[in-house]
Protein backbone atom coordinates (compact mmCIF):
# COMPACT_ATOMS: atom_id res chain seq x y z
CA UNK A 1 0.00 0.00 0.00
CA UNK A 2 1.07 3.50 -0.78
CA UNK A 3 2.23 5.44 2.26
CA UNK A 4 1.37 9.12 1.71
CA UNK A 5 3.49 10.21 4.69
CA UNK A 6 6.56 8.80 3.00
CA UNK A 7 5.60 10.28 -0.36
CA UNK A 8 5.00 13.71 1.20
CA UNK A 9 8.63 13.91 2.31
CA UNK A 10 9.51 14.24 -1.38
CA UNK A 11 7.27 17.28 -1.86
CA UNK A 12 8.85 20.38 -0.28
CA UNK A 13 5.76 22.56 -0.78
CA UNK A 14 3.65 20.24 1.37
CA UNK A 15 5.95 20.33 4.37
CA UNK A 16 4.30 23.39 5.94
CA UNK A 17 0.93 21.71 6.27
CA UNK A 18 -0.61 23.03 3.07
CA UNK A 19 -3.72 21.00 2.20
CA UNK A 20 -3.42 20.87 -1.55
CA UNK A 21 -6.59 19.58 -3.19
CA UNK A 22 -6.14 21.06 -6.66
CA UNK A 23 -3.98 18.53 -8.47
CA UNK A 24 -6.49 18.38 -11.31
CA UNK A 25 -5.35 21.95 -12.11
CA UNK A 26 -1.66 21.21 -11.63
CA UNK A 27 0.17 18.67 -9.50
CA UNK A 28 2.88 19.48 -7.00
CA UNK A 29 6.47 18.42 -7.85
CA UNK A 30 8.77 16.09 -5.94
CA UNK A 31 12.41 16.98 -5.21
CA UNK A 32 13.45 14.34 -7.74
CA UNK A 33 11.87 16.42 -10.53
CA UNK A 34 13.02 19.76 -9.15
CA UNK A 35 16.57 18.39 -8.80
CA UNK A 36 16.58 16.88 -12.29
CA UNK A 37 15.78 20.29 -13.78
CA UNK A 38 18.25 22.07 -11.53
CA UNK A 39 21.02 19.50 -12.23
CA UNK A 40 20.45 19.88 -15.93
CA UNK A 41 21.09 23.62 -15.71
CA UNK A 42 24.03 23.14 -13.35
CA UNK A 43 25.89 20.50 -15.30
CA UNK A 44 24.54 19.72 -18.77
CA UNK A 45 22.77 22.79 -20.10
CA UNK A 46 23.13 23.02 -23.88
CA UNK A 47 20.79 23.15 -26.83
CA UNK A 48 19.74 19.83 -28.30
CA UNK A 49 20.62 18.33 -31.73
CA UNK A 50 23.25 20.93 -32.62
CA UNK A 51 26.44 21.14 -30.60
CA UNK A 52 29.19 18.57 -31.03
CA UNK A 53 30.76 19.19 -27.64
CA UNK A 54 30.12 16.74 -24.77
CA UNK A 55 27.39 18.56 -22.80
CA UNK A 56 25.42 19.19 -26.02
CA UNK A 57 25.57 15.50 -26.89
CA UNK A 58 24.56 14.69 -23.32
CA UNK A 59 21.59 17.05 -23.49
CA UNK A 60 20.44 15.45 -26.74
CA UNK A 61 20.80 11.94 -25.35
CA UNK A 62 18.95 12.85 -22.16
CA UNK A 63 16.17 14.54 -24.13
CA UNK A 64 15.70 11.56 -26.42
CA UNK A 65 15.86 9.13 -23.51
CA UNK A 66 12.74 10.82 -22.12
CA UNK A 67 10.99 10.31 -25.44
CA UNK A 68 11.70 6.60 -25.18
CA UNK A 69 10.46 6.57 -21.56
CA UNK A 70 7.27 8.33 -22.64
CA UNK A 71 6.78 5.86 -25.48
CA UNK A 72 7.05 2.96 -23.06
CA UNK A 73 4.75 4.72 -20.56
CA UNK A 74 1.86 4.85 -23.04
CA UNK A 75 2.69 1.70 -24.99
CA UNK A 76 3.33 3.42 -28.32
CA UNK A 77 5.01 1.35 -31.03
CA UNK A 78 7.68 3.85 -31.95
CA UNK A 79 9.34 7.04 -30.69
CA UNK A 80 8.23 8.59 -33.99
CA UNK A 81 4.74 8.62 -32.52
CA UNK A 82 5.69 10.67 -29.45
CA UNK A 83 5.63 14.42 -30.03
CA UNK A 84 6.62 16.82 -27.26
CA UNK A 85 4.25 19.77 -27.17
CA UNK A 86 3.65 22.54 -24.64
CA UNK A 87 0.53 20.92 -23.16
CA UNK A 88 -2.72 19.11 -23.97
CA UNK A 89 -4.18 22.25 -25.53
CA UNK A 90 -1.32 22.55 -28.00
CA UNK A 91 -1.59 18.83 -28.77
CA UNK A 92 -5.26 19.29 -29.69
CA UNK A 93 -4.46 22.30 -31.84
CA UNK A 94 -1.78 20.32 -33.63
CA UNK A 95 -4.39 17.78 -34.73
CA UNK A 96 -6.95 20.47 -35.50
CA UNK A 97 -4.59 22.37 -37.81
CA UNK A 98 -2.35 19.61 -39.06
CA UNK A 99 -4.96 16.97 -39.77
CA UNK A 100 -8.38 18.66 -39.60
CA UNK A 101 -7.67 21.69 -41.73
CA UNK A 102 -5.77 19.62 -44.25
CA UNK A 103 -8.11 16.68 -44.71
CA UNK A 104 -11.63 17.56 -43.58
CA UNK A 105 -14.09 18.74 -46.19
CA UNK A 106 -17.22 20.86 -46.12
CA UNK A 107 -20.25 19.02 -44.79
CA UNK A 108 -18.26 16.31 -43.02
CA UNK A 109 -18.93 15.64 -39.38
CA UNK A 110 -16.89 16.26 -36.22
CA UNK A 111 -18.18 14.88 -32.91
CA UNK A 112 -17.24 15.78 -29.36
CA UNK A 113 -19.03 15.65 -25.99
CA UNK A 114 -20.72 18.14 -23.69
CA UNK A 115 -18.35 17.38 -20.81
CA UNK A 116 -15.12 18.43 -22.51
CA UNK A 117 -12.61 20.96 -21.23
CA UNK A 118 -12.61 24.01 -23.55
CA UNK A 119 -9.25 22.82 -24.86
CA UNK A 120 -10.91 19.73 -26.28
CA UNK A 121 -14.02 21.57 -27.43
CA UNK A 122 -13.13 24.92 -28.91
CA UNK A 123 -10.49 23.61 -31.39
CA UNK A 124 -13.10 21.28 -32.93
CA UNK A 125 -15.86 23.87 -32.86
CA UNK A 126 -13.53 26.31 -34.60
CA UNK A 127 -12.34 23.64 -37.04
CA UNK A 128 -15.97 22.98 -37.98
CA UNK A 129 -16.55 26.71 -38.50
CA UNK A 130 -13.48 27.15 -40.67
CA UNK A 131 -14.11 24.09 -42.83
CA UNK A 132 -17.90 24.24 -42.96
CA UNK A 133 -18.15 20.91 -41.16
CA UNK A 134 -21.06 19.69 -39.07
CA UNK A 135 -20.35 19.83 -35.34
CA UNK A 136 -22.20 17.38 -33.10
CA UNK A 137 -22.00 17.22 -29.32
CA UNK A 138 -22.86 13.98 -27.51
CA UNK A 139 -24.64 14.31 -24.19
CA UNK A 140 -24.28 12.85 -20.71
CA UNK A 141 -26.71 11.17 -18.33
CA UNK A 142 -27.72 12.46 -14.90
CA UNK A 143 -24.52 11.10 -13.32
CA UNK A 144 -22.44 12.92 -15.92
CA UNK A 145 -21.49 9.71 -17.70
CA UNK A 146 -21.37 9.75 -21.48
CA UNK A 147 -24.64 8.80 -23.13
CA UNK A 148 -23.30 6.06 -25.37
CA UNK A 149 -26.57 5.67 -27.30
CA UNK A 150 -26.51 9.37 -28.15
CA UNK A 151 -22.83 9.15 -29.01
CA UNK A 152 -23.46 6.20 -31.31
CA UNK A 153 -26.19 8.11 -33.17
CA UNK A 154 -24.03 11.20 -33.55
CA UNK A 155 -21.02 9.16 -34.64
CA UNK A 156 -22.78 7.95 -37.78
CA UNK A 157 -20.62 8.93 -40.77
CA UNK A 158 -18.41 11.13 -38.58
CA UNK A 159 -14.78 11.75 -39.55
CA UNK A 160 -13.41 12.73 -36.15
CA UNK A 161 -14.36 12.06 -32.54
CA UNK A 162 -12.68 14.01 -29.74
CA UNK A 163 -13.43 13.06 -26.14
CA UNK A 164 -11.75 12.96 -22.76
CA UNK A 165 -10.79 9.72 -21.03
CA UNK A 166 -11.96 11.42 -17.81
CA UNK A 167 -13.87 14.68 -17.42
CA UNK A 168 -12.31 17.45 -15.35
CA UNK A 169 -15.73 18.42 -13.97
CA UNK A 170 -17.87 15.30 -13.59
CA UNK A 171 -14.78 13.15 -13.10
CA UNK A 172 -16.56 10.45 -15.09
CA UNK A 173 -14.15 7.96 -16.63
CA UNK A 174 -15.12 7.04 -20.17
CA UNK A 175 -14.87 3.54 -21.57
CA UNK A 176 -12.10 4.78 -23.82
CA UNK A 177 -11.34 1.49 -25.58
CA UNK A 178 -14.97 0.89 -26.43
CA UNK A 179 -15.57 4.45 -27.61
CA UNK A 180 -12.46 4.38 -29.81
CA UNK A 181 -13.67 1.20 -31.46
CA UNK A 182 -17.13 2.75 -31.97
CA UNK A 183 -15.42 5.63 -33.77
CA UNK A 184 -13.23 3.26 -35.69
CA UNK A 185 -16.22 1.27 -36.95
CA UNK A 186 -17.69 4.47 -38.35
CA UNK A 187 -14.41 5.34 -40.01
CA UNK A 188 -13.83 8.29 -37.67
CA UNK A 189 -10.48 9.07 -36.11
CA UNK A 190 -10.37 9.25 -32.33
CA UNK A 191 -8.63 12.00 -30.37
CA UNK A 192 -8.42 11.23 -26.66
CA UNK A 193 -7.83 14.01 -24.13
CA UNK A 194 -5.96 12.18 -21.40
CA UNK A 195 -5.09 15.18 -19.21
CA UNK A 196 -7.06 13.95 -16.18
CA UNK A 197 -6.60 10.24 -16.81
CA UNK A 198 -2.98 9.59 -17.77
CA UNK A 199 -1.45 10.91 -14.48
CA UNK A 200 -2.79 7.99 -12.44
CA UNK A 201 -4.09 5.29 -14.76
CA UNK A 202 -2.01 2.91 -16.84
CA UNK A 203 -2.56 3.58 -20.54
CA UNK A 204 -1.73 1.46 -23.56
CA UNK A 205 -2.53 3.27 -26.78
CA UNK A 206 -2.47 0.07 -28.80
CA UNK A 207 -4.97 -1.66 -26.53
CA UNK A 208 -7.17 1.44 -26.41
CA UNK A 209 -7.03 1.67 -30.19
CA UNK A 210 -6.97 5.48 -30.18
CA UNK A 211 -5.56 7.43 -33.11
CA UNK A 212 -4.38 10.35 -30.98
CA UNK A 213 -3.76 10.79 -27.25
CA UNK A 214 -2.88 14.08 -25.60
CA UNK A 215 -1.76 14.83 -22.05
CA UNK A 216 0.13 17.40 -19.98
CA UNK A 217 3.29 16.90 -17.96
CA UNK A 218 2.40 19.43 -15.26
CA UNK A 219 -0.55 17.36 -14.05
CA UNK A 220 1.74 14.37 -13.48
CA UNK A 221 4.63 15.76 -11.43
CA UNK A 222 6.58 17.17 -14.40
CA UNK A 223 7.40 20.87 -14.93
CA UNK A 224 5.12 23.30 -16.71
CA UNK A 225 5.69 23.63 -20.44
CA UNK A 226 5.81 20.06 -21.66
CA UNK A 227 2.93 17.98 -22.94
CA UNK A 228 2.63 15.05 -25.27
CA UNK A 229 0.82 14.25 -28.46
CA UNK A 230 0.75 10.60 -29.39
CA UNK A 231 -0.42 9.91 -32.93
CA UNK A 232 -0.34 6.85 -35.14
CA UNK A 233 2.69 7.10 -37.38
CA UNK A 234 0.83 6.90 -40.69
CA UNK A 235 -1.43 9.79 -39.60
CA UNK A 236 1.42 11.96 -38.33
CA UNK A 237 3.28 11.30 -41.58
CA UNK A 238 0.49 12.86 -43.60
CA UNK A 239 -0.16 15.76 -41.26
CA UNK A 240 1.20 19.28 -41.59
CA UNK A 241 3.23 20.86 -38.78
CA UNK A 242 1.61 23.48 -36.56
CA UNK A 243 4.61 25.77 -36.34
CA UNK A 244 7.22 26.24 -39.03
CA UNK A 245 10.95 26.70 -38.51
CA UNK A 246 14.03 25.26 -36.81
CA UNK A 247 14.10 21.58 -35.86
CA UNK A 248 11.17 20.63 -38.10
CA UNK A 249 13.25 21.29 -41.20
CA UNK A 250 15.55 19.02 -43.13
CA UNK A 251 16.58 21.21 -46.03
CA UNK A 252 15.75 24.73 -47.14
CA UNK A 253 16.40 26.35 -50.48
CA UNK A 254 15.08 29.63 -51.77
CA UNK A 255 12.44 27.67 -53.69
CA UNK A 256 11.26 25.15 -51.16
CA UNK A 257 11.64 23.46 -47.80
CA UNK A 258 11.73 19.78 -47.00
CA UNK A 259 10.40 18.82 -43.56
CA UNK A 260 12.27 16.71 -41.06
CA UNK A 261 11.25 13.14 -40.17
CA UNK A 262 8.92 12.23 -37.34
CA UNK A 263 8.75 13.20 -34.56
CA UNK A 264 10.88 16.29 -35.22
CA UNK A 265 8.56 17.53 -37.98
CA UNK A 266 6.21 18.71 -35.22
CA UNK A 267 8.81 20.08 -32.82
CA UNK A 268 9.63 23.49 -34.20
CA UNK A 269 12.03 25.80 -32.45
CA UNK A 270 14.12 25.06 -29.41
CA UNK A 271 12.04 22.81 -27.16
CA UNK A 272 11.60 23.10 -23.38
CA UNK A 273 14.57 20.81 -22.79
CA UNK A 274 14.52 21.37 -19.03
CA UNK A 275 10.83 20.49 -18.79
CA UNK A 276 11.34 17.34 -20.86
CA UNK A 277 14.21 16.29 -18.59
CA UNK A 278 11.87 16.91 -15.65
CA UNK A 279 9.19 14.80 -17.33
CA UNK A 280 11.69 11.95 -17.45
CA UNK A 281 12.23 12.24 -13.69
CA UNK A 282 8.46 12.40 -13.15
CA UNK A 283 7.90 9.21 -15.16
CA UNK A 284 10.63 7.49 -13.14
CA UNK A 285 8.95 8.61 -9.92
CA UNK A 286 5.49 7.44 -11.02
CA UNK A 287 6.99 4.15 -12.15
CA UNK A 288 8.69 3.59 -8.79
CA UNK A 289 5.51 4.28 -6.82
CA UNK A 290 3.45 2.34 -9.36
CA UNK A 291 0.34 3.66 -11.10
CA UNK A 292 -1.80 0.80 -9.82
CA UNK A 293 -0.93 1.79 -6.23
CA UNK A 294 -1.64 5.45 -6.98
CA UNK A 295 -5.00 4.61 -8.50
CA UNK A 296 -5.95 2.45 -5.49
CA UNK A 297 -4.91 5.23 -3.10
CA UNK A 298 -7.00 7.76 -5.04
CA UNK A 299 -10.00 5.42 -4.99
CA UNK A 300 -9.76 5.29 -1.21
CA UNK A 301 -9.51 9.10 -0.92
CA UNK A 302 -12.31 9.78 -3.41
CA UNK A 303 -14.51 7.18 -1.73
CA UNK A 304 -13.99 8.99 1.57
CA UNK A 305 -14.61 12.36 -0.03
CA UNK A 306 -17.88 11.17 -1.61
CA UNK A 307 -18.98 9.85 1.77
CA UNK A 308 -17.92 12.84 3.90
CA UNK A 309 -19.19 15.48 1.47
CA UNK A 310 -22.36 13.46 0.92
CA UNK A 311 -23.15 13.90 4.63
CA UNK A 312 -23.18 17.69 4.33
CA UNK A 313 -26.70 19.04 4.05
CA UNK A 314 -27.19 21.18 0.94
CA UNK A 315 -24.07 19.93 -0.77
CA UNK A 316 -24.65 18.57 -4.27
CA UNK A 317 -22.03 16.26 -5.75
CA UNK A 318 -21.57 16.36 -9.52
CA UNK A 319 -20.81 13.14 -11.37
CA UNK A 320 -20.77 9.39 -10.74
CA UNK A 321 -21.54 8.09 -7.26
CA UNK A 322 -18.85 5.40 -7.24
CA UNK A 323 -15.19 6.26 -6.73
CA UNK A 324 -14.15 3.60 -9.24
CA UNK A 325 -16.05 5.38 -12.01
CA UNK A 326 -14.22 8.64 -11.35
CA UNK A 327 -10.93 10.33 -11.93
CA UNK A 328 -9.43 11.69 -8.72
CA UNK A 329 -11.70 14.70 -8.41
CA UNK A 330 -15.07 15.72 -6.97
CA UNK A 331 -16.88 18.87 -8.08
CA UNK A 332 -19.79 20.08 -6.01
CA UNK A 333 -22.13 22.93 -5.23
CA UNK A 334 -23.09 24.17 -1.78
CA UNK A 335 -26.55 25.64 -1.37
CA UNK A 336 -26.51 29.34 -0.55
CA UNK A 337 -22.80 29.79 -1.11
CA UNK A 338 -21.16 30.82 -4.34
CA UNK A 339 -18.24 28.54 -5.39
CA UNK A 340 -15.84 31.51 -5.28
CA UNK A 341 -16.78 32.20 -1.70
CA UNK A 342 -16.51 28.51 -0.81
CA UNK A 343 -12.96 28.25 -2.09
CA UNK A 344 -11.92 31.60 -0.60
CA UNK A 345 -13.20 30.48 2.81
CA UNK A 346 -11.49 27.09 2.49
CA UNK A 347 -8.30 29.02 1.73
CA UNK A 348 -8.60 30.64 5.15
CA UNK A 349 -8.19 27.09 6.52
CA UNK A 350 -5.13 26.50 4.34
CA UNK A 351 -7.09 24.30 1.92
CA UNK A 352 -6.51 24.79 -1.80
CA UNK A 353 -9.41 23.92 -4.10
CA UNK A 354 -10.57 25.27 -7.42
CA UNK A 355 -13.80 27.08 -8.11
CA UNK A 356 -15.38 28.40 -11.27
CA UNK A 357 -16.37 26.63 -14.44
CA UNK A 358 -13.02 24.80 -14.72
CA UNK A 359 -12.69 25.77 -18.40
CA UNK A 360 -15.76 23.67 -19.12
CA UNK A 361 -18.75 25.97 -19.56
CA UNK A 362 -20.87 23.62 -21.75
CA UNK A 363 -21.17 20.94 -19.04
CA UNK A 364 -22.04 23.56 -16.39
CA UNK A 365 -24.74 24.88 -18.68
CA UNK A 366 -26.00 21.32 -19.20
CA UNK A 367 -26.16 20.83 -15.42
CA UNK A 368 -27.82 24.28 -15.05
CA UNK A 369 -25.21 25.61 -12.63
CA UNK A 370 -23.05 28.70 -13.26
CA UNK A 371 -20.02 27.26 -11.50
CA UNK A 372 -18.83 24.65 -9.04
CA UNK A 373 -16.11 23.99 -6.48
CA UNK A 374 -13.71 21.14 -7.20
CA UNK A 375 -11.46 19.17 -4.87
CA UNK A 376 -8.96 16.79 -6.43
CA UNK A 377 -6.33 14.45 -5.03
CA UNK A 378 -3.12 12.75 -6.07
CA UNK A 379 -0.61 10.35 -4.58
CA UNK A 380 0.51 12.73 -1.80
CA UNK A 381 -2.91 13.39 -0.27
CA UNK A 382 -4.05 11.87 3.02
CA UNK A 383 -7.39 10.80 4.45
CA UNK A 384 -7.06 13.47 7.17
CA UNK A 385 -7.04 16.14 4.49
CA UNK A 386 -10.42 14.92 3.22
CA UNK A 387 -11.76 15.21 6.76
CA UNK A 388 -10.31 18.72 7.09
CA UNK A 389 -12.11 19.65 3.86
CA UNK A 390 -15.42 18.31 5.16
CA UNK A 391 -15.01 20.13 8.50
CA UNK A 392 -14.11 23.37 6.77
CA UNK A 393 -17.15 23.08 4.51
CA UNK A 394 -19.35 22.83 7.58
CA UNK A 395 -17.88 26.17 8.69
CA UNK A 396 -18.64 27.71 5.27
CA UNK A 397 -22.19 26.47 5.57
CA UNK A 398 -22.63 28.18 8.94
CA UNK A 399 -21.48 31.54 7.58
CA UNK A 400 -23.75 31.39 4.55
CA UNK A 401 -26.75 29.76 6.17
CA UNK B 1 -5.00 35.91 5.69
CA UNK B 2 -7.37 38.80 6.26
CA UNK B 3 -10.96 38.00 7.00
CA UNK B 4 -12.82 38.52 3.73
CA UNK B 5 -16.20 37.42 4.92
CA UNK B 6 -17.13 40.07 7.40
CA UNK B 7 -20.70 40.01 8.53
CA UNK B 8 -21.85 42.97 6.45
CA UNK B 9 -20.49 41.37 3.27
CA UNK B 10 -22.36 38.14 3.92
CA UNK B 11 -25.46 40.11 4.91
CA UNK B 12 -25.39 42.06 1.62
CA UNK B 13 -24.94 38.79 -0.23
CA UNK B 14 -28.02 37.27 1.38
CA UNK B 15 -30.06 40.48 1.11
CA UNK B 16 -28.63 42.61 -1.69
CA UNK B 17 -29.64 46.23 -2.02
CA UNK B 18 -30.89 47.76 -5.27
CA UNK B 19 -31.33 44.31 -6.75
CA UNK B 20 -33.68 44.10 -9.71
CA UNK B 21 -34.20 45.10 -13.30
CA UNK B 22 -35.31 48.46 -14.67
CA UNK B 23 -37.53 48.59 -17.74
CA UNK B 24 -36.97 52.28 -18.48
CA UNK B 25 -33.24 52.57 -17.73
CA UNK B 26 -31.34 55.34 -19.48
CA UNK B 27 -28.06 53.50 -19.21
CA UNK B 28 -27.50 49.78 -18.94
CA UNK B 29 -24.65 47.32 -19.43
CA UNK B 30 -23.97 43.69 -18.76
CA UNK B 31 -20.49 42.46 -17.88
CA UNK B 32 -19.22 39.01 -17.51
CA UNK B 33 -16.49 37.59 -15.29
CA UNK B 34 -14.86 34.76 -17.24
CA UNK B 35 -13.02 33.28 -14.25
CA UNK B 36 -16.22 32.30 -12.46
CA UNK B 37 -18.90 32.58 -15.11
CA UNK B 38 -20.71 35.30 -13.21
CA UNK B 39 -22.38 38.25 -14.79
CA UNK B 40 -24.10 41.36 -13.57
CA UNK B 41 -26.27 43.87 -15.35
CA UNK B 42 -26.33 47.46 -14.18
CA UNK B 43 -29.18 49.92 -14.78
CA UNK B 44 -29.22 53.69 -14.28
CA UNK B 45 -32.09 56.10 -14.45
CA UNK B 46 -31.05 59.71 -14.94
CA UNK B 47 -33.08 62.87 -14.49
CA UNK B 48 -31.75 66.41 -14.93
CA UNK B 49 -28.23 65.05 -15.18
CA UNK B 50 -28.43 63.26 -11.84
CA UNK B 51 -28.67 59.52 -11.16
CA UNK B 52 -32.17 59.09 -9.84
CA UNK B 53 -32.04 55.33 -9.45
CA UNK B 54 -29.48 52.55 -9.83
CA UNK B 55 -30.14 48.83 -9.84
CA UNK B 56 -28.36 45.63 -10.69
CA UNK B 57 -29.19 42.00 -11.34
CA UNK B 58 -27.17 38.89 -11.92
CA UNK B 59 -25.52 36.04 -10.16
CA UNK B 60 -22.23 36.28 -8.38
CA UNK B 61 -20.12 35.65 -5.34
CA UNK B 62 -20.51 37.46 -2.03
CA UNK B 63 -17.79 39.96 -2.91
CA UNK B 64 -19.28 40.94 -6.27
CA UNK B 65 -22.82 41.06 -4.88
CA UNK B 66 -21.84 43.16 -1.87
CA UNK B 67 -19.75 45.43 -4.04
CA UNK B 68 -22.64 45.89 -6.49
CA UNK B 69 -25.06 46.69 -3.68
CA UNK B 70 -22.74 49.30 -2.20
CA UNK B 71 -21.76 50.76 -5.54
CA UNK B 72 -25.36 51.22 -6.73
CA UNK B 73 -26.07 52.99 -3.45
CA UNK B 74 -23.10 55.25 -4.08
CA UNK B 75 -24.24 56.06 -7.62
CA UNK B 76 -27.63 57.38 -6.55
CA UNK B 77 -27.72 61.15 -6.44
CA UNK B 78 -24.40 61.57 -8.28
CA UNK B 79 -24.12 63.83 -11.32
CA UNK B 80 -23.82 61.74 -14.47
CA UNK B 81 -20.91 63.92 -15.60
CA UNK B 82 -18.97 63.04 -12.44
CA UNK B 83 -19.33 59.29 -12.77
CA UNK B 84 -16.36 58.88 -15.10
CA UNK B 85 -14.22 59.82 -12.07
CA UNK B 86 -15.31 56.73 -10.12
CA UNK B 87 -12.39 54.32 -9.98
CA UNK B 88 -10.96 51.31 -8.18
CA UNK B 89 -10.32 53.32 -5.02
CA UNK B 90 -13.96 54.41 -4.97
CA UNK B 91 -15.15 50.81 -4.94
CA UNK B 92 -12.55 49.64 -2.41
CA UNK B 93 -13.42 52.47 -0.04
CA UNK B 94 -17.02 51.25 -0.14
CA UNK B 95 -16.40 47.59 0.62
CA UNK B 96 -13.56 48.37 3.05
CA UNK B 97 -11.58 45.16 2.55
CA UNK B 98 -8.03 44.93 1.37
CA UNK B 99 -7.85 42.95 -1.85
CA UNK B 100 -4.42 44.05 -3.07
CA UNK B 101 -3.09 40.54 -2.50
CA UNK B 102 -6.13 38.88 -4.05
CA UNK B 103 -6.10 39.86 -7.73
CA UNK B 104 -8.79 37.29 -8.55
CA UNK B 105 -11.16 38.60 -5.88
CA UNK B 106 -10.32 42.16 -6.91
CA UNK B 107 -11.96 41.39 -10.25
CA UNK B 108 -15.11 40.31 -8.42
CA UNK B 109 -15.18 43.53 -6.40
CA UNK B 110 -14.66 45.72 -9.46
CA UNK B 111 -17.35 44.12 -11.58
CA UNK B 112 -19.93 46.91 -10.97
CA UNK B 113 -17.32 49.53 -11.86
CA UNK B 114 -16.66 47.72 -15.09
CA UNK B 115 -20.39 47.69 -15.77
CA UNK B 116 -20.63 51.43 -15.11
CA UNK B 117 -17.79 52.17 -17.53
CA UNK B 118 -19.35 50.00 -20.19
CA UNK B 119 -22.75 51.63 -19.67
CA UNK B 120 -21.30 55.13 -19.94
CA UNK B 121 -19.21 54.35 -23.00
CA UNK B 122 -22.03 52.71 -24.89
CA UNK B 123 -23.93 55.96 -24.47
CA UNK B 124 -27.48 56.69 -23.69
CA UNK B 125 -29.62 54.25 -25.70
CA UNK B 126 -32.99 55.89 -25.18
CA UNK B 127 -34.04 59.38 -26.11
CA UNK B 128 -35.66 60.18 -22.80
CA UNK B 129 -34.86 63.64 -21.54
CA UNK B 130 -32.03 63.94 -19.07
Amino acid sequence: MLDPDRIRKDFPILRGGLIYLDSAATSQRPVQVIDAVSDFYRSRNANVYRGLYPIAEEATLAFEAVREKTRAFIGAGSIKEVIFTKNTTESANMVMRGWGEKFLKKGQKIVTTISEHHSDFVPWQELARRKGCRFEVAGVDEEGKLDLADLERKLRNAKLLAFSAASNVTGAIADTGKICSMANEEGALSFVDGAQFVPSNPVDVKKLGCDFLAFSGHKMLAPFGVGVLYGREELLDKMDPLIYGSEMIRMVTVRKTEFNDLPHKFESGTPAVDAVIGLGAALDYLGRVDLGEIRAHEDMLIGRMLRRLGEIDGLGIIGPKKAKERAALVAFTLEGAHPHDVSAMLAEDNICVRSGHHCAMPIHERLSIPASTRASVYLYNKAEEIDALADSLERVKKVFR
Amino acid sequence: MEELYQEFIVELYKNPKNFGTMEDADYRAQVYNPTCGDSIELFLKVRDGVVEDAKFTGKGCAISQASSSLFTNYLKGKKIGDLSKADKETVLSLIKINLEKNPTRMKCALIPLEALRKALSSGRPSSRRL
